[in-house]
């Protein structure tokens, strides 16, 4: 899983019609100091999560696992909203 | 699988449920000579590991499977310790 922060939001009329009804997020993957790294994904959500929060992201077939999301067409879900990240001094 | 470090943890509260209980680490993938390999990810722990130790993880589902038959929603899991590990010098 990655850490990222949702810096938007998806609204998309047609789509396929497993996604109806889910919300679609766009987030920046960070480091666990906080820094951006790499590029912007679009996620599901699964935990209403809002603009500005750090969360938790699975990718892959593993997104399917998601609540709520069996057999749908993604591959990047939010799963968890993060409360704190301790990294250990010198990593 | 790979070679990584703990070299942190994450809290979080509002989770998916079958996350409920779960340990959530953060990884650092190292190479043979200790170094950093790559970017940090967060893995689910299925071992008991702790931060400052040196791990092995696997990458996809089947970072769930040792939490069968809960359906884990993982991307990444550790699923050893090392003790220690030998390379032979290139």
């Amino acid at each position: 899983m990655i850490l990222a922060r949702i810096v938007g939001t998806v609204v998309a009329t047609r789509k396929d019609p497993r996604l109806v009804s889910n919300k679609l997020l766009v987030a920046r993957p960070m480091d666990p100091h906080g820094k951006s790294e790499g590029s912007y994904l679009v996620a599901v959500d699964t935990v209403d999560a809002g603009v500005g929060e750090t969360v938790l992201i699975v990718s892959g077939s593993s997104a399917r696992m998601a609540s709520g999301m069996k057999d749908c067409p993604v591959d990047a879900a939010v799963v968890g909203i993060v409360d704190t990240v301790d990294v250990a001094a010198g990593d | 699988m790979q070679l990584a470090k703990v070299i942190g943890d994450v809290v979080v509260t509002c989770k998916d449920d079958n996350l409920t209980g779960i340990k959530l680490l953060v990884l650092q993938p190292i190479a043979a000579d200790g170094s950093h390999a790559g970017r940090t990810l967060v893995a689910v722990d299925a071992v008991g590991a702790g931060v400052g130790e040196t791990v092995f993880f696997v990458r996809g589902k089947e970072a769930s499977f040792p939490f069968y038959p809960v359906e884990v929603p993982a991307d990444a899991g550790i699923v050893g310790i090392v003790d220690h590990y030998d390379v032979e010098p290139m």
